[in-house]
């Protein structure tokens, strides 16, 4: 995959088929310490405990109709390519949570790409499950909670393609000011010079 | 902090001036995106963004999309099924942005199955 949003949208799809209906997406980048951690947590069935071990073998599935499944091997293997690696937990209440790391100025990172888009095609092909986005960096935290978002207008108003076409902008907006809040003179001195992606 | 706040939705949704109850309606079109590794691998996620942007203009409240799973072609990734309670399911294959948009303008908003795109008839 090109870029580590495209793994985020299919580990999230992971979460959704194991029947969760809370998904937590955490993008965590500190380029001061170099590394970015993407967290992605369910509250679905989980992984049994055998399956766990051998997760990342791309022959290990839970599927029935093939004997292959990519997804967490595709992730694992971009992960450590880049000093980093792929950590599969029991969640705290059930569920799954996995969590890739990588050093954040490693050559062979994939940029982390168009999270906003990847965000909007989760909304608009999962109207019923909630999102809980989270993306920070060098401390610069963006908060996308669907939760609250239905709570404080109507319930429907996520179903609404224009909105959700108007929310993917407004995420690629504030992930944009994110960026640059975090680009300031004084603050890409600290980090060595680096710019984000 | 940055936070797209309520306030920014709600602008977003008078903007867009529409009741968004009207949507409890039954849909009589549904789109399948389908969205396995090999799906997403292969460019789903542009042929979704095409599609969005065409339910957005189009303004329709029987459309529903949906995201599923791998159906066991990857090779012919991205898939997309058109179902409607009037005809047979139909499966499109190897799809991209402007293959969306002419499938949803031709087949979903006139009726028209763009053969030349399709996989088959499930």
């Amino acid at each position: 995959m090109r870029e580590l949003s495209l793994h985020i949208l299919d580990i999230v799809e992971n979460g959704i088929t194991a029947g969760a209906d809370c998904i937590h997406i955490d993008v965590i980048v500190s380029r001061a310490e170099d590394f970015l951690t993407i967290i992605i947590r369910d509250n679905g069935r989980g992984i049994p405990a055998e399956k766990l071990k051998k997760l990342t073998d791309p022959f290990v599935t839970t599927r029935t109709t093939r004997r292959v499944g990519l997804g967490l091997s595709l992730l694992s293997a971009a992960a450590e390519r880049c000093d980093g690696k792929l950590k599969v937990a029991l969640g705290a209440g059930g569920g799954t949570e996995v969590t890739a790391t990588f050093r954040y100025s490693h050559i062979d990172r994939a940029p982390i790409g168009d999270m906003a888009s990847t965000m909007a095609t989760l909304l608009m092909g999962n109207p019923q499950i909630d999102f809980v986005y989270t993306h920070v960096i060098d401390g610069e935290e963006f908060i996308l909670d669907t939760r609250e978002l239905k709570k404080e207008l109507e319930a429907h108003c996520l179903e609404d393609p224009m909105v959700i076409y108007r929310l993917g902008e407004g995420i690629r907006t504030s992930l944009k000011q994110l960026t640059s809040n975090a680009d300031k003179p004084e603050a890409r001195e600290k980090n060595h010079g680096k710019t984000d992606d | 902090m940055a936070k797209l706040t309520i306030d920014d939705l709600k602008r977003i949704k008078e903007e867009t001036a529409k009741s968004t109850s009207v949507r409890n309606g039954v849909a009589n079109i549904k789109i399948s995106v389908h969205m396995g590794t090999c799906g997403i691998a292969a460019g789903a996620r542009e042929v979704m963004n095409a599609l969005m942007e065409e339910m957005a203009v189009a303004d329709r409240q029987d459309i529903r999309v949906v995201t599923s799973g791998c159906m066991g072609m990857c090779s012919s990734e991205p898939n997309v099924t058109v179902e409607s309670t009037e005809a047979e399911p139909i499966v499109y294959q190897k799809m991209d942005a402007n293959k969306m948009r002419q499938v949803f303008r031709r087949h979903v908003l006139l009726g028209e199955i763009q053969s030349d795109f399709a996989l088959g008839r499930m």
